[in-house]
């Protein structure tokens, strides 16, 4: 391609027509280039190497790590013992030889039951108590020395009481959920009560909204976001203690199942119990952000 | 006739250090229909002034009236469009109107009456097209369309507004200006308007009020424009009067009230 100078056109680039062309000269048009084809298969390997690429060596690596300390002990199994028997135990996944020996099917719903009962319960009554605590400063001023007493005290601490109310072990289970899961909802959803902008609070009063307006249209869509952070944690708590608490109170469930295997010394068990238990927590968390998603502002 | 009378207004707050008096001496009248804004100096208390008359602090001293009645709270008939906006994120342009419009008229009218009002509200000023859209999903001159929207779908006898196109661009500041000169000639509903921008107060206002610094700040000077309406920004640009009364606004913050440099 040629150029020829024009000292009056600095832009050489300005089309012929319009441009006060002195000497004509006639600049071909520059060709593009040809825009750098990047082929799909391309594309994916760079988000594999990107994306997926690091948990997987992470992933390789642990097994790697765990295939050695099972070499190195006696009991411990190694991931390939474990894999065949958790290949056995979930090709049946629903078996029922009475009480104490049923499938880890069954075993995953009666400890994601007492959870849902346990958690929905806190929900129930927490968020709606975060509110009246977030919105009405005398309350605050009563509840907030018990919450503060009450809230570190170790989940399993309360099982003895709910045992002794009662008397029965699976409603002591569900209380233990409850209780060590309300309160991260209630102290959430009094912050996000409290932390609501002055300047909706404005627009409330300038509209002379109703108490259910402001309630319904402001409070409840503007705490939303602190209400699911508090949902998350709370549920991330009560999956926690399921497994302790049903090692204490016995039944069907994921910790008893634990328990029971460990009485039998069946150790493959045990490990994927635990596998099972931290493959459910994260998907709980999962679905509980993509819910949250839903309530960003 | 007198709309909104402020007398011997006083606002006294308690900080942390002490009383700190923010308005004193406040004594205003402004006739219904009129444009009166109110200019000042940062930090002079202007936009106390103008949520006292919203009724959004209580006076500490004096009296506020409004239709010969004593401002005791918000109101519908006192509307107040905020700088920021306010709209509600996860409300529709149309539902954060329609909020206000069912408080307003929501006992006496069917829900197809007010969603009418809502969509008048919402032509008025020009965003008929933006009306199933969420505030995030808009500029920043449009929500403030949206918020004078809600503000004069209450059919207030005043519109207050507070800084209403301070954080806009100076071309969308303009385009809104003259949409809010038009709105005004229409409805001739009496407008408080607190401002910084002297270009703004001179171009909108019948009279412009000015205050001095604060603490203790009060009505330094009253300034009636007398410019013919319909106004034209571009006309007014050489117009003797309008440079006139720019001056001497200018004048009154530069000169006698020189902020000091801090």
């Amino acid at each position: 391609m040629t150029v020829v100078a024009m000292k009056n056109v600095p832009d050489t680039s300005r089309p012929v027509g319009s441009a006060p062309v002195k000497t004509a000269v006639i600049i071909p048009p520059v060709e593009a280039p040809p825009p750098r084809r990047v082929s799909r298969i391309e594309a994916a390997s760079q988000r594999f190497g990107r994306v997926l690429l690091p948990p997987l060596i992470g992933l390789a690596l642990f097994v790697l790590v765990w295939a050695l300390l099972a070499n190195s002990s006696s009991g411990l199994p190694g991931p390939v013992k474990t894999w065949q028997s958790a290949v056995e135990v979930f090709s049946d996944p629903f078996y029922d030889n009475g009480p104490n020996d049923k499938g880890i099917g069954w075993n995953i719903l009666s400890s994601l039951e007492r959870v849902g009962i346990g958690f929905g319960l806190a929900a129930l009554i927490g968020i709606p108590l975060g509110f009246v605590i977030g919105r009405v400063t005398f309350i605050n001023g009563m509840l907030s020395p018990i919450i503060s007493l009450l809230r570190p005290v170790s989940p399993l601490a309360w099982l003895p009481i709910g045992l002794l109310v009662f008397k029965q072990a699976d409603p002591a289970a569900i209380w233990v959920i409850f209780i060590s899961s309300i309160w991260p909802m209630i102290i959430n959803t009094a912050v996000g009560v409290g932390k609501i902008p002055q300047d909706y609070l404005n627009v409330a009063r300038v509209l002379n909204l109703s108490e259910w307006k402001i309630l319904t249209k402001i409070l409840l869509p503007a705490t939303m976001p602190y209400v699911m952070t508090g949902v998350r944690l709370s549920i991330g708590v009560a999956w926690l203690v399921i497994v302790a608490a049903e090692m204490l109170t016995g039944g069907v469930g994921l910790g008893f199942w634990v328990w029971d295997e460990w009485n039998n010394l069946n150790v493959e068990h045990i490990i994927i119990a635990i596998f099972v238990v931290g493959v459910i927590g994260l998907l709980l968390e999962q679905m509980l952000m993509l819910l949250a998603r839903r309530f960003n502002y | 006739m007198k709309y909104v009378q402020i007398e011997n207004v006083q606002m006294v707050f308690d900080t942390r250090s002490g009383r700190y008096i923010a308005l004193q001496d406040i004594n205003l009248s402004i006739n219904q229909g009129e444009f009166v804004s109110i200019i000042g100096h940062s930090g002079c208390g202007k936009s106390t002034l103008l949520n006292l008359v919203a009724g959004l602090i209580d006076v500490t001293g004096g009296v506020l009236l409004c239709a010969g009645r004593e401002i005791a709270g918000p109101g519908p008939d006192r509307a107040v469009v905020f700088q920021n906006h306010s709209l509600l994120p996860w409300l529709t342009c149309a539902d954060n109107v329609y909020l206000a419009v069912e408080r307003v008229f929501g006992g006496k009218e069917s829900k197809a009456a007010l969603k009418r009002r809502v969509a008048e509200a919402l032509e008025l000023v020009g965003l008929s097209h933006a009306a199933h859209k969420l505030p995030q999903e808009i500029s920043g001159g449009m929500k403030q369309r949206v918020g004078i929207a809600r503000a004069l779908s209450m059919q207030p006898d005043v519109l207050l507004l507070d800084e209403p196109f301070g954080a806009l661009d100076a071309l969308t500041r303009a385009t809104l200006q003259d949409s809010l000169m038009e709105i005004h000639a229409g409805l001739r509903n009496t407008v408080i308007m607190v401002t910084h921008d002297v270009d703004e107060a001179v171009l909108l206002s019948d009279r412009i009020v000015m205050m001095t610094n604060g603490p203790a700040a009060t009505v330094g000077e009253v300034l009636d424009i007398g410019l013919r309406r319909p106004r034209n920004r571009v006309d007014l640009a050489n117009n003797v009067d309008y440079n006139r009364y720019r001056s001497e606004v200018l004048k009154f913050l530069y000169e006698r009230q020189k902020r000091q440099v801090a």
